[in-house]
């Protein structure tokens, strides 16, 4: 097995799609000879030549439409997003026709595509580039919505998108794109999207996050072993489709809910969750479930970010108050 | 014939005047006296269909629909000189275009009726269902046109929409696309003089917008879009170059909508009668079934016939939709994603049981 980071593994599930069905095709802005900005599909043109790996002019609308159309014809196209800062030209394609095109045809056209952005704060870069919109598509009806946290949850959670009949919004956490380096098989494996994992268990509290803020999390965790509390923690991994159940027996084995997330406060995962926690664990609940999130404002340029984003302290605080509510 | 009638010089191919004669022999199709016929039975057909579907909704038994009539030509024509394998990809005024690639009048009255049922086309058709976001569909032809090519299937791709879609960024990402990768993609503008109320005019500086394909890079041209004759050669020309690989065609039909923008618009609030006035007589059916008289093809009693037989088909398809119920409770859920989340299923199930209860 080879070590690789998020950006490898990614690379590789392209890789291994590319060689695996003829009909799979990668495109975006730079994404073919350069290879893109993060250099996630690096080399793939080169290998399966500019037929299949190839660059598209800069226009954001038509790599999804176009996208739609090529996936309506028969091919599984993964488009490249530079930035999901910049996905928002292609918005009315996502949500007027990528996600109603199997519910309005009853099924005799679908899209089986995947698009894919890099997402997400703390790489001290320009303006529209640390967004975290998650929340936006996980509200639209036929969308799939992933989030990968480790180099090999990436790679098989891609593979299942790229199988996946349906379209799935594919969001890289790019804050740690070169920052995790774990042992990645390097054929074709599948994670199952919809399913969240449980990286730690625990009977007093359940800890909800995903992408970027899974490791200050885990350091917040640390300090709270130390103090004795015992703490489960579950990756996500697909904000939509939800993993109800996963998420809904830990809370009713714990009776507790902290959610933790980069995105904006308000209407986002962290609500829908503490709403699923009243849904179906209410009389189980010990405490007010609690979030620990991005702020409701814009997020601000780099000299301001650090504040803006969860970090352990924060996460630690809010696991602690709960516990001892 | 895209070099002849260049935009810039102001060409603009008409075969087949108002009187139906033919006044540009040099371009006319070779179409069989059948194919003639069955073309102007199509646009009879069509323009009986839309002024049944106008009159079912102000009757309340359709919702708000848009008008059709004056555009028959431009919407069969161009559908005509197309193979059964190609694509169409509406907007969402071309019935006529909609009733030569397969689908019926029970789809468009599902449609308009409120039902998705209306864009379950039988398997193989080839249409997509209408696109009401305007000219977003642009990007769509030209990614089926990058998979036909892709797969080295001779297939082409045509979609339409109208001026008022030029003005769209996906008008220009979309023809943009087909261009820069030079996809075999038809892009059909129907000028119908107006987007709602906004005259062309003020839609955009360009003289024509055939014109604006010189900027891709592209062949454009101007047609008479009243004349069947035009419309279908044009659109067979341009199916051509693109089935040969040349990449996509922009051509610009003129027309006038004799009707509303839809059911819910009063067109006498921005333009006159007089304008009306002067477009009916250049409508297409009237050219058509003159030049079809004069050859001896058609007649007051083939006339009257073939009115008899639409209309009762056209009823007959009515009677079916009316058939349909409500949309069924779990049809609302099922086809949102092949497999049901669970936690949309729990939503059928709590609606179900609330419809269960309410229903005793």
């Amino acid at each position: 097995m080879a070590v690789m980071n998020m950006v490898q593994a990614i690379n590789s599930a392209l890789d291994g799609k590319l060689a695996d069905d003829k009909n799979v095709v990668v495109f975006g802005e730079d994404a073919g000879h350069e290879g893109g900005v993060f250099r996630v599909t690096e080399g793939l043109q080169a290998k399966f030549g500019e037929k299949r790996v190839f660059d598209t002019p800069l226009a954001e609308s038509v790599i999804v439409g176009a996208g739609l159309g090529m996936a309506i014809n028969g091919l599984r196209p993964v488009c490249e997003l530079q930035f999901s800062g910049f996905m928002y030209p292609a918005f009315n394609q996502i949500i007027s026709h990528v996600a109603r095109m199997r519910y309005r045809s009853r099924g005799t056209l679908t899209a089986p595509m995947v698009i894919r952005a890099p997402y997400g704060g703390g790489i001290r870069a320009l303006e529209h580039h640390s967004e975290s919109a998650e929340a936006i598509y996980a509200h639209i009806p036929g969308l799939k919505v992933v989030i990968p946290s480790t180099p090999y949850d990436a790679k098989g959670l891609l593979i299942s998108a790229i199988e996946d009949n349906d379209p799935v919004i594919f969001l890289e956490p790019k804050k740690i794109y070169r920052a995790i380096k774990q042992e990645v098989p390097e054929d074709l494996y599948r994670i199952k999207i919809g399913k969240a994992k449980v990286l730690q268990e625990g009977d007093q509290l359940t800890v909800v996050a995903y992408g970027a803020m899974i490791r200050p999390t885990q350091q917040a965790l640390q300090q709270a072993k130390k103090d004795g509390y015992s703490v489960e923690l579950i990756d996500l991994r697909t904000i939509s489709p939800l993993d109800r159940e996963t998420v809904a027996d830990s809370i009713k084995k714990t009776g507790r809910l902290v959610v933790v997330h980069e995105a904006a406060k308000s209407f986002g995962t962290g609500a829908e969750l503490m709403a699923l926690a009243n849904e179906e664990a209410f009389l189980n609940l010990e405490a007010p479930p609690m979030r620990v999130t991005g702020m409701d404002t814009t997020v601000p340029l780099p000299k301001g970010e650090d504040m803006f984003f969860p970090e352990a302290g924060r996460i630690y605080e809010a696991i602690k108050k709960t516990i001892e509510f | 014939m895209f070099k002849t009638f260049d935009p810039l010089k102001g060409k603009r191919l008409q075969i087949m005047n108002e009187n139906g004669e033919i006044v540009g022999e040099k371009w006319m199709p070779k179409l069989s006296d059948d194919k003639l016929v069955e073309a102007y039975k199509t646009m009879l057909y069509a323009r009986i269909a839309d002024e049944k579907a106008v009159s079912y909704q102000r009757q309340g038994r359709l919702f708000t629909l848009p008008a059709n009539m004056g555009q028959e030509a431009a919407a069969i024509g161009s559908a005509m000189a197309l193979e059964k394998t190609d694509w169409m990809v509406p907007a969402y005024r071309e019935l006529g275009s909609w009733l030569v690639k397969g689908a019926t009048m029970l789809h468009y009255f599902l449609y308009f009726g409120g039902s998705e049922e209306g864009s379950r086309f039988p398997e193989g058709t080839r249409l997509l269902p209408v696109s009401v976001p305007i000219s977003s569909q642009l990007t769509h032809a030209a990614g089926l046109g990058f998979a036909a090519q892709y797969k080295g299937e001779k297939d082409v791709v045509i979609t339409y929409f109208g001026d008022g879609g030029t003005s769209q960024g996906d008008f220009h990402e979309g023809i943009n696309w087909a261009a820069v990768f030079n996809c075999p993609v038809i892009f059909f503008n129907n000028n119908n003089g107006y987007a709602i109320s906004l005259p062309r005019a003020k839609q955009t500086k360009s003289e024509t917008i055939a014109q604006k394909a010189i900027a891709y890079g592209i062949p454009g041209i101007q047609i008479d879009g009243n004349d069947f004759l035009a419309v279908y050669r044009a659109t067979s020309e341009a199916a051509k170059h693109a089935r040969e690989g040349k990449g996509p065609v922009l051509i610009e039909a003129i027309t006038y909508r004799l009707g509303a923008h839809t059911t819910s618009d009063d067109p006498t609030k921005y333009r006159t009668k007089e304008e009306e006035a002067e477009w009916h007589p250049k409508e297409p059916l009237i050219r058509m079934r003159k030049f079809l008289e004069n050859k001896g093809l058609w007649d007051d009693a083939k006339e009257q016939k073939h009115r008899d037989e639409a209309t009762a088909d056209i009823e007959g398809h009515f009677k079916e939709f009316e058939k349909y119920k409500n949309t069924p409770l779990e049809d609302i859920f099922k086809y949102q994603y092949e497999e049901m989340p669970d936690g949309l299923k729990a939503q059928m199930v709590e609606l179900r049981n609330y419809y269960d209860r309410k229903e005793g």
